[in-house]
């Protein structure tokens, strides 16, 4: 009883920030029951994204995705393997998620976060339980050689929905990967051809013709929160802090539902909840696609 | 259609389940939960005095220690201990005793298959033997997907890799109540879901084929936790 008349006879006097830090939760419903939120975005519209590739010159592939202010840069490093003896024709996807200090304020040097570990186990499962990439594609000589590939992803800014701009990075940075041309050397070992030797060299190329990976069934996602009758789509830091329930989809181009992750939160999923939830992630999935293909077709211009 | 699995149970039978309460002196709840040979073990400590750095003191907190069977922590475990710490959080009141903690350590013992929900069964018993005020209790079961479309329960570690997909649902446990009503949106409460993790590639209406057989084992779990609850006799209180 106190708290409620105590903000309500404050709203009228207290600054909007100063009510926002008081009484966070009190400031989003009044802005939930009009079906809008504080950054005048609609509940179920996401922040503005944008991707760039080639964002790491020095990797074989990378790309930076901002979705908001969620800022992740993913870059790939290729290396030459020999591939176990149960799939010798099969290459191998090593994925990691890094969380360093600069991303936000309660991440401290030494501690790594706790959300760290948890986004790259779900980030490396999803890509590889898509099927996104074929392993084949990156085997080189049939049980002597095969691709090796290291995706790093690194948190440059965290505000929120976090998995979602990693996976978006990750398969940007798939999408722009170049394989680089090797030959076998007189030892019978595989060796990298650079820019000049091309021309020069005897040695065949192994892998002149193939280049980029092909991608199919891409992984797109979207986290809302649940609270109450309401659900919001992309959520920044603030909001989820608030409202803790967040359900996170994966969607793949084809509507096949990859994941479907809620770990726990005081609000129950519905069935009505759910499907209300997968019909604005398909929306979603379709404004990603556009956007990434767009970011192909420009680096294809240069 | 008719599916031969390889123990001879039909597709929504579970394995045989056994559940023993206070069966470690030290802690202050403990139980261990059997699923056919999946075997966990949980102890909870608390509440304990002083919160962690960053955590809210004016709620109880809840702290999650996963030890697998061998080989050291890695993020698999980190990613079970804060699925388990969000899902109890949920269930547990955090307002009765604010600025503490409670530790649950979940070992396990055997896996085969379905350990993270054989694992919170055994945390929602070690609360209920700890004393830990909740709201309700959580049931969690194991649902794999076919490449053919059918659902069964309650997989063995090998049926778990050789299926196309899985996913682990919590709902909460059923309410014998003497008010009828309290549904929400038409729903009754226990159909809710509060966790859920998918692995593997299914298609929407497969995972809401799910969730319906998820729905109905939950309410066999639900039974045969309250009777195995009722049956106990409580131990003399511990000293802390």
């Amino acid at each position: 009883m106190g708290l409620s008349n105590a903000s309500g006879d404050l709203s009228t006097e207290v600054e909007v920030d100063a009510f926002r830090r008081l009484f966070p939760l009190r400031f989003y419903e009044k802005h939930l029951s009009e079906s809008i939120r504080p950054d005048a975005r609609p509940l179920g519209r996401a922040r503005d994204t944008t991707i760039a590739l080639g964002a790491v010159a020095s990797a074989n592939g990378s790309a930076l995705a901002k979705i908001g202010s969620t800022t992740m840069l993913a870059a790939i490093k290729m290396e030459v393997m020999t591939p176990s003896t149960e799939t010798p024709d099969e290459g191998c996807i090593a994925i990691d998620f890094h969380m360093p200090p600069i991303c936000s304020p309660i991440v401290r040097p030494g501690r790594p976060a706790e959300a760290a570990p948890v986004v790259s186990k779900q980030l490396s499962d999803t890509i590889l339980s898509s099927g996104m990439i074929s392993l084949k594609e990156l085997c080189l000589v049939s049980g002597k050689a095969a691709w090796m590939a290291y995706m790093d992803v690194y948190c440059l800014d965290a505000d929120g929905a976090l998995f979602d701009t990693a996976l978006l990075s990750a398969v940007a940075a798939f999408s722009h990967l170049e394989i680089p041309v090797v030959s076998l050397n007189d030892d019978g070992k595989i060796v990298l051809l650079s820019e000049e030797q091309e021309g020069m060299s005897e040695r065949e190329p192994v892998n002149k013709e193939k280049r980029k990976l092909t991608l199919c069934n891409i992984p797109f996602s979207l986290t809302c929160i649940l609270h109450k009758n309401y659900i919001l789509a992309d959520p920044t830091a603030e909001e989820e802090s608030i409202m803790e329930t967040l359900v996170t989809i994966v969607l793949d181009s084809s509507s096949q539902l990859v994941s479907l992750y809620k770990p726990g939160g005081p609000v129950l999923a519905y069935t009505s909840a759910i499907q209300d939830c997968i019909a604005i992630t398909r929306q979603r999935v379709k404004e990603l696609q556009t956007i990434l293909e767009e970011a192909i077709s420009g680096m294809e211009v240069d | 259609m008719e599916v031969d699995r390889e123990d001879g149970r039909t597709q929504n039978q579970l394995r045989p389940l056994a559940c023993s309460r206070n069966v470690l002196h030290r802690a202050h709840g403990s139980a261990s939960w059997y699923q056919g040979d999946t075997k966990v073990l949980a102890a909870v400590y608390g509440p304990k005095a002083g919160t962690r750095k960053n955590e809210n003191p004016e709620k109880a907190c809840i702290e999650v220690i996963w030890k697998p069977k061998t080989g050291q922590t890695g993020k698999l475990e980190k990613e079970y201990e804060m699925i388990l710490k969000r899902t109890l959080q949920s269930i547990c009141i955090l307002t009765v005793n604010p600025n503490t903690t409670t530790s649950i350590i979940i070992q396990v013992v055997n896996e085969d298959g379905a350990l993270l929900p054989c694992a919170i069964n055994a945390a929602c018993v070690a609360l209920v033997d700890a004393g830990i005020p909740m709201k309700h209790l959580a049931v969690a079961i194991c649902c794999c997907v076919a490449k053919s479309g059918y659902v069964i329960l309650d997989p063995t570690k090998l049926e778990e890799q050789k299926m196309k997909s899985f996913a682990y649902l919590v709902f909460p446990n059923s309410v014998h109540s003497v008010l009828t009503g309290g549904s929400v949106q038409g729903e009754p409460m226990e159909h809710g879901i509060i966790t859920s993790v998918t692995h593997g590639i299914m298609s929407v209406d497969d995972y809401f084929y799910c969730l319906e057989r998820g729905r109905a084992a939950s309410a066999k779990l639900s039974d045969f936790l309250r009777r195995s609850l009722q049956q106990h006799p409580t131990d003399s209180s511990k000293a802390g």
